[in-house]
């Protein structure tokens, strides 16, 4: 049990170093000198110098690597030169907005699909095949819909037809739930399909004839019983899940004119802003890798069989 | 004149891939796919208008007889650009996709086929990229190649190398321990042999099933990018940036806009009902 644990954090430590070395090594790889990969689209007298001098590219590649490695550990990301500003300062001061949105994105997406998983899950002999039909084409259908064209329909329909919800901004909790809804709902689909799955093949278990016999209804019985069994493939889901909020929240920043890590993203990829766009890049993936690490071992906890094998 | 009688010919069992057997919805998106590829092929053929000529005196026409899904802000004929479209969004679609997979076939098949050290060092490359949200790091590849048709291209195409790479490792290692691979090798044919024969066609047998799958993600990922304004430029017809130009005029129309998207879902829908389908025919046969 120990040594799970002990192999899989390190696993997620390794996958976060090659993470961090395949980002140095892109940067060197390309084309052209490494102060103007690193300017973007600027130039202004001493900038080059400066790049030089805070990336130590007048010393050795295994030093700057290694400083590289260093700076990342103390959560130091370097300096944006397009925005003049450290780049960890940029984020902070966007995180808030872009934290918002994906939670309740993600919290939206969960309870979506738990409903609709647990209500439609055809146990072959009970409940009519209809509603796993309409299920699964409910599903098919959320994740068929690019992100940004459901989010325009969203606003079509409910801000300049019914005009409930503003177009954009952040500025309180109404212009929230357009773009949590966009970021949720392809999310939600998958999450639903996997659930549908699991619950589909937990009902056949005979654990659950055992609780029909007593008498205990349907719903009851999926919600108390079943559900429970049907969220354990989920939380493997864990990082993925955090992942795509993360990329999704690019586009549904951008479709709802909110602030956030994702506007400040794609405006450092037009701009050529390397830093901003490789920081923001690491930090996806270190919060992903942290996230699925600590699922993974949370697994073993949940589910005691694993421990054994 | 007596006729002769010939003996009634066998009734036919409806085969595997006779119309009764593949059900109505394949059917349909195959009918879909089939017309799009016609509009790829042959735009003129669905359409008289052309997709950027614009008509100043007809801007922002709701839906007509004459104009099917209406103008755009300039004047220019709605269906005739998603028709046009069709070409940009499925072919960088495609080409991406193709990246993916032929990145994706040859790590994949190296680690089924490696030792344990090639394997494990193969299955860390897809985990590190895939730790990497998939929209984040095509735009970290987009920021260093710059922007354009062909490098969003590469850049769709880099994000989905772990989602190909891990089916067809795992598919090489079944094909590796199958037992007619074991009959094979026993009965002393070469290693070159026994690949190019036996394991390669039965690895590629996935290939169309996971391509098709993913093809829809690939298109939505690419109109994504175009929508974001890192793709073709307008006034290119592709569906992702028609999506950006209808944005602007949300407020007073919904046609630019909901057409353009419709194709997208329609297409993603399309191909991934069909490629379930061919999982469910396909997963039969190799296990």
């Amino acid at each position: 049990m120990l040594g799970k644990i002990v192999t899989r954090l390190l696993t997620g430590v390794l996958v976060m170093w090659l993470a961090a070395t395949a980002a140095f090594v892109a940067i060197h790889a390309l084309p052209g000198r490494i102060e103007d990969v690193l300017a973007g689209d600027l130039a202004y007298p001493g900038l080059r110098e400066a790049i030089a001098a805070q990336w130590g590219l007048d010393r050795s590649l295994l030093w700057q690597y290694g400083q590289f490695l260093l700076r990342l550990g103390h959560a130091d990301l370097g300096t944006s030169f397009v925005m003049q500003q450290p780049v960890s300062d940029v984020l902070r001061s966007q995180l808030l907005p872009t934290a918002e949105l994906a939670g309740s994105a993600g919290l939206l997406a969960i309870a979506l699909a738990i409903l609709i998983a647990t209500l439609t899950a055809g146990s072959a002999s009970r409940q009519g095949a209809w509603a796993t039909r309409i299920a699964s084409v409910l599903e098919l259908t959320f994740t068929s819909i690019p992100v940004f064209w459901l989010g325009m329909l969203l606003l079509i329909a409910f801000s300049f037809q019914l005009r409930i919800f503003p177009v954009s901004g952040a500025s309180n909790w109404r212009s929230l739930v357009l773009p949590a809804v966009t970021l949720a709902l392809p999310t939600a689909g998958i999450l639903s399909q996997v659930m549908r799955e699991a619950l589909e093949a937990a009902l056949e278990k005979p654990f659950v004839t055992t609780i029909r016999s007593r008498g205990v209804g349907e719903l009851a019985l999926r919600f108390r019983h079943v559900l429970r069994h049907a969220l354990l493939p989920v939380v493997t889901l864990g990082g993925w899940l955090i992942g795509s909020l993360l990329g999704g929240a690019v586009i549904t920043e951008r479709m709802f004119g909110r602030p956030g890590i994702g506007s400040v993203t794609l405006h450092a990829v037009t701009a050529q802003d390397v830093p901003v766009v490789l920081a923001v890049v690491l930090l996806a993936a270190f919060v992903h890798v942290v996230i699925s690490t600590l699922l993974d071992v949370a697994y073993l906890f949940i589910d005691p069989r694993l421990r054994s094998q | 004149m007596s006729e002769i009688i010939y003996p009634a010919p066998p009734s036919k069992r409806p085969s595997e891939w006779s119309i009764q057997a593949i059900p109505a919805s394949v059917l349909l998106a195959g009918t879909f796919v089939l017309a799009l590829a016609v509009a790829i092929a042959f735009p003129p053929l669905v359409t008289h208008f052309d997709p950027l000529t614009s008509d100043i005196a007809q801007t922002l026409q709701p839906p007509s007889l004459q104009h099917w899904f209406g103008t755009d802000r300039i004047g220019r004929d709605v269906f005739s650009r998603v028709i046009y479209g069709a070409r940009y969004s499925l072919l960088i679609g495609l080409a991406s996709m193709l990246v993916s997979l032929a990145i994706g076939l040859v790590i994949g098949m190296t680690a089924g086929l490696g030792k344990r050290l090639t394997d494990e060092s193969a299955s860390r490359v897809f985990d590190v990229l895939s730790a990497f949200p998939p929209i984040l790091l095509s735009l970290f590849v987009v920021t260093f190649l710059g922007q354009g048709i062909v490098n969003i291209a590469i850049a769709v195409g880099i994000a989905g190398i772990p989602k190909f790479g891990r089916v067809l490792r795992s598919q090489t290692l079944v094909v590796r321990r199958a037992d007619y691979v074991t009959h094979a090798v026993s009965y002393g044919l070469s290693r070159t042999r026994v690949f190019l024969r036996h394991v390669l066609p039965n690895v590629l047998v996935v290939v169309p099933v996971i391509a098709t799958i993913d093809i829809g993600s690939a298109i939505i990922a690419v109109s994504a990018l175009s929508f974001l304004g890192l793709g073709p430029q307008p006034p290119t017809p592709e569906w992702g940036v028609m999506l950006a130009e209808g944005r602007d005029v949300l407020r007073v129309a919904w046609w630019p806009s909901v057409f353009p998207g419709l194709a997208i879902t329609l297409t993603v829908i399309a191909f991934s009902v069909i490629g379930k389908f061919l999982q469910r025919k396909v997963e039969g046969r190799t296990r």
